[in-house]
C-alpha cells in the first residue's frame, strides 16, 4: 500500500479549509491508511501550522525555509521530488497553486496526475477510480486510473466535508535538510493586490450577478435597470469581466470576490464551482437561464427557465410599479 | 521570437447544450460545433502581439484528427504564421500525458522560445501545460494573465486567489499556461479565413516526430474516462411555472419574503 500525503495550504499561518478536506478524501478513497500531513513554509508560521496538523494528522512532513516563505510551486516541486517515496499518492486542492504543481510533480515522481477531483468510488486493485467533470460542470465523468505507479490528485475545495475527527494524533518530522537544492528559474517578485473598485460587493446585500447570457455589451444596462428597481448591486462572471464589459472588482468567483449577500440573484450563469466558489453565507439564490440543465439550478433556491433579454425588462417593469 | 501556442478543438459550449449520447459512453457529437479551445484563443492573441512587438514567429500546433485543421488555420487568420498537425492512428485514445509527450516530441524538432497552452481544455483537466514544462526541464508558470517581455526574460503576472496577481521573473525557455482575460482575441472575419484558405499546413506523426507510438496512444494511458454521466442530484431548485405574469408575481413575493428588495 502506498503511502498517503496532504498537500496543506496556508496563508502566513492562517490554515486553508482544504486542509480537512483532503483529510476527508483521503479517507474516502484510502479507508484505513494512515495520511501524512506536509507543510512547507518559512520561520515560525510552519511550526504553528504543523502543530496543528498534528492533531488531525497520522504525521506532519514539515519543510522549513526561506524558498517557502511565499508558495512558489516551482521550488515546491523540486522539494517535494526529493523527499516523496516515488509510488506515494498526494493529495492537494485544485487552486491555483496546485493548478500550477501539480502536473509537472506527476511528470517528475513519474505517477499519474488526476485532476479537480470531485469524488471517488474507491480503489480495485491498482485501479483508482474517481469522478471528474467536463464542460464546466454540464457532464460528469467516471475517470479510473492506474496508481501501481502512484498518483498526485487535485482534489475540487469545497466538495468532501471536512474531516473534524481530530483522530491524527501524529508527530512533527523535520524534512527540511532533505529538500536538495530549491533554485528554480521562475523568480517570485511581488503580488499585486487586486483594485478596488466603485462599489464594494462583498457588502452588498441584494447582487444582481450577470454572465455571459447577457450575450452583448448593451445588455448590461438592461441589468442595472433591475437592480436599480430592487435596490440591488450589480456583479458578474468572469466572462463579463474578461470581455471588459465590466470592471474586474465586480466579479464573484475563486479569483474574484467573495460575496456574501441575503439574495443573489444569478442571471445567464451557468454556475461553474470557480463562480459559486466566491458566493458564500448561503444566501437566497435564484437562478434564471434559457437552459433547464444549468448546474445552476442545483444550486439555486428558486429558478426560472427564461430568456433573460426578455424576461428581465418585464421583471424590471413590475418592480417599479410597486 | 520563436513561439509555440498549443490549440485544441473542443465543442463550443457557447453553441451547444452537452447531452450524453444514448450508450453513455461519450457526449451526443452529432450536430455539434467545434471551435478553438477558448483559452487557447487568447494564448494565440497573446503570442502574435508579442512577435509584432519583438519580431519572430508564431508557430500553432495541435494533436488530433483531419478535422482538427480548421483550428489551426482560424488561428492563421488571426495571424500566426505557421501551423503544424500532430495527427497518427497511434495517438488515438491518449491521455493528457501522451498529449503532453506528442507536443514535447514537435517542441524539441524546432526551436522555440516560448511555448504557451490554454490554462485548460473545456474537456480537459488542466495539465498538459505543466506536463510539458516537466518533459521538457523549463520553467512552467500556470494561469498568466499578463507578459511582458524583458530583455531575454518574461516578466509575467499570474492570477492568484481574490484577482491578486503574483508577478514573477521568468527564464525562457519557458511554457506558460494562459487565462482568458490576459487580452482581447482579434476578430476573424470570413475574410481572414480565405486568405489561408489553401496554405499547406504540414501533417507529423509518430515516426516523424521520433515517438514510440506504443507511449502515448491509448494503451499508454493510464488515465481513462470511463463513461459519461449526469449525476442524480438533489431536489435542485423549486422553477417557476406559469405564464411569465404568473412567474413574476411568484417571483417579486420571494423577493419581498427574502429582502431582495429596498
Ligand atoms: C483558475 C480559474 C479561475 C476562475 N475564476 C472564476 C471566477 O472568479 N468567477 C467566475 O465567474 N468564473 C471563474 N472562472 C471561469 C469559470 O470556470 C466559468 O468559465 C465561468 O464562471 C462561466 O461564466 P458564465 O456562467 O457567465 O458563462 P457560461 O458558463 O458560458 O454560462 C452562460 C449561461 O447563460 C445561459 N444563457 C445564455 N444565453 C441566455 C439568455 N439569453 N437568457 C438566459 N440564459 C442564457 C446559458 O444557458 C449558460 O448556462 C475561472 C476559471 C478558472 C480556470
Ligand atoms: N490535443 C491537443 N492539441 C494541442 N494542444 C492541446 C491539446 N490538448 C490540450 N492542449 C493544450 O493544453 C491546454 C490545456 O489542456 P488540458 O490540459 O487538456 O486541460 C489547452 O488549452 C491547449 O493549449
Amino acid at each position: 500500500m502506498a503511502d498517503i500525503f496532504a498537500y496543506i495550504e496556508h496563508n502566513q499561518g492562517v490554515v486553508d479549509d482544504t486542509a480537512l478536506e483532503l483529510l476527508a478524501a483521503a479517507k474516502k478513497i484510502f479507508p484505513d491508511a494512515p495520511v501524512t500531513a506536509i507543510v512547507m513554509g518559512s520561520g515560525g508560521d510552519v511550526d504553528k501550522v504543523a502543530n496543528e496538523m498534528t492533531a488531525s494528522y497520522n504525521a506532519v512532513w514539515k519543510v522549513d525555509n526561506a524558498a517557502f516563505s511565499f508558495p512558489d510551486a516551482e521550488a515546491a516541486r523540486k522539494a517535494l521530488v526529493n523527499i516523496l517515496p516515488g509510488d506515494c499518492v498526494l493529495l492537494l486542492p485544485h487552486a491555483h497553486f496546485g493548478m500550477d504543481l501539480s502536473p509537472g510533480l506527476s511528470i517528475k515522481l513519474d505517477s499519474v496526475f488526476l485532476s479537480d477531483v470531485v469524488d471517488s468510488e474507491g480503489l480495485d486493485g491498482n485501479t483508482l477510480k474517481v469522478i471528474r467533470q467536463e464542460f464546466s460542470g454540464q457532464v460528469s465523468t467516471h475517470v479510473h486510473a492506474d496508481i501501481s505507479n502512484g498518483a498526485v490528485i487535485n482534489v475540487r475545495p469545497g466538495v468532501f466535508q471536512p474531516d473534524e475527527s481530530k483522530a491524527g494524533g501524529g508527530d512533527v518530522v523535520d524534512k527540511s535538510g532533505d529538500i536538495g537544492d530549491v533554485s528554480v528559474k521562475r523568480k517570485y517578485l511581488e503580488t499585486v493586490q487586486a483594485e478596488a473598485g466603485e462599489v464594494d460587493i462583498t457588502k452588498s446585500e441584494v447582487l444582481v450577478s450577470v454572465g455571459r447570457g447577457v450575450e452583448e455589451e448593451d445588455n448590461i444596462e438592461m441589468m442595472f435597470d433591475l437592480a436599480e428597481a430592487m435596490g440591488a448591486d450589480v456583479s458578474c462572471s468572469r466572462p463579463i469581466v474578461d470581455a471588459k464589459w465590466l470592471e474586474k472588482a465586480r466579479q464573484v468567483g475563486t479569483s474574484g470576490q467573495t460575496v456574501k449577500p441575503k439574495v443573489y440573484m444569478a442571471l445567464g450563469i451557468s454556475g461553474s464551482f470557480q463562480h459559486m466558489g466566491g458566493v458564500k453565507g448561503n444566501p437566497f439564490i435564484i437562478a434564471i437561464n434559457k437552459n433547464p440543465k444549468a448546474p445552476i439550478f442545483q444550486m439555486a433556491d428558486v429558478g426560472v427557465e427564461a430568456n433573460i433579454l426578455e424576461f428581465v425588462p418585464e421583471l424590471t417593469e413590475k418592480i417599479k410599479e410597486l | 521570437m520563436e513561439i509555440l501556442v498549443c490549440v485544441k478543438r473542443v465543442p463550443d459550449t457557447a453553441e451547444n447544450e452537452i447531452e450524453i449520447n444514448s450508450e453513455g459512453n461519450d457526449i451526443e457529437r452529432d450536430d455539434l460545433v467545434y471551435s478553438v479551445n477558448e483559452w487557447d484563443n487568447y494564448a494565440v492573441e497573446e503570442a502574435i502581439q508579442i512577435v509584432d512587438k519583438v519580431g519572430g514567429s508564431v508557430t500553432v500546433a495541435t494533436v488530433g484528427d483531419e478535422e482538427s485543421e480548421e483550428v489551426l488555420r482560424r488561428e492563421m487568420a488571426m495571424g500566426a504564421q505557421n501551423g503544424l498537425l500532430l495527427t497518427d492512428d497511434a495517438f488515438e485514445g491518449a491521455d493528457g500525458k501522451g498529449i503532453a509527450s506528442i507536443l514535447t516530441a514537435a517542441v524539441k524538432k524546432g526551436n522555440y522560445d516560448l511555448i504557451l497552452t490554454g490554462a485548460q481544455a473545456d474537456d480537459g483537466a488542466a495539465e498538459v501545460g505543466g506536463m510539458m514544462a516537466a518533459m521538457l526541464d523549463v520553467p512552467y508558470a500556470s494561469l498568466v494573465n499578463t507578459i511582458e517581455v524583458q530583455d531575454g526574460k518574461l516578466k509575467i503576472g499570474r492570477e492568484v486567489e481574490g484577482g491578486n496577481q503574483d508577478m514573477y521573473e521568468v527564464e525562457m525557455p519557458c511554457v506558460l499556461s494562459i487565462q482568458t482575460g490576459i487580452n482581447e482575441p482579434r476578430y476573424v472575419g470570413i475574410r481572414g479565413i480565405r486568405k489561408v484558405a489553401s496554405v499547406e499546413i504540414p501533417e507529423q506523426g509518430a515516426s516523424d516526430l521520433g515517438i514510440d507510438a506504443s507511449n502515448v496512444g491509448g494503451d499508454a494511458a493510464k488515465v481513462k474516462r470511463i463513461d459519461y454521466f449526469v449525476p442524480e442530484m438533489g431536489e435542485g431548485a423549486e422553477m417557476l411555472e406559469g405564464s411569465t405574469e404568473e412567474i413574476i408575481e411568484k417571483l417579486v413575493e420571494y423577493l419581498k419574503a427574502k429582502g431582495g428588495l429596498k
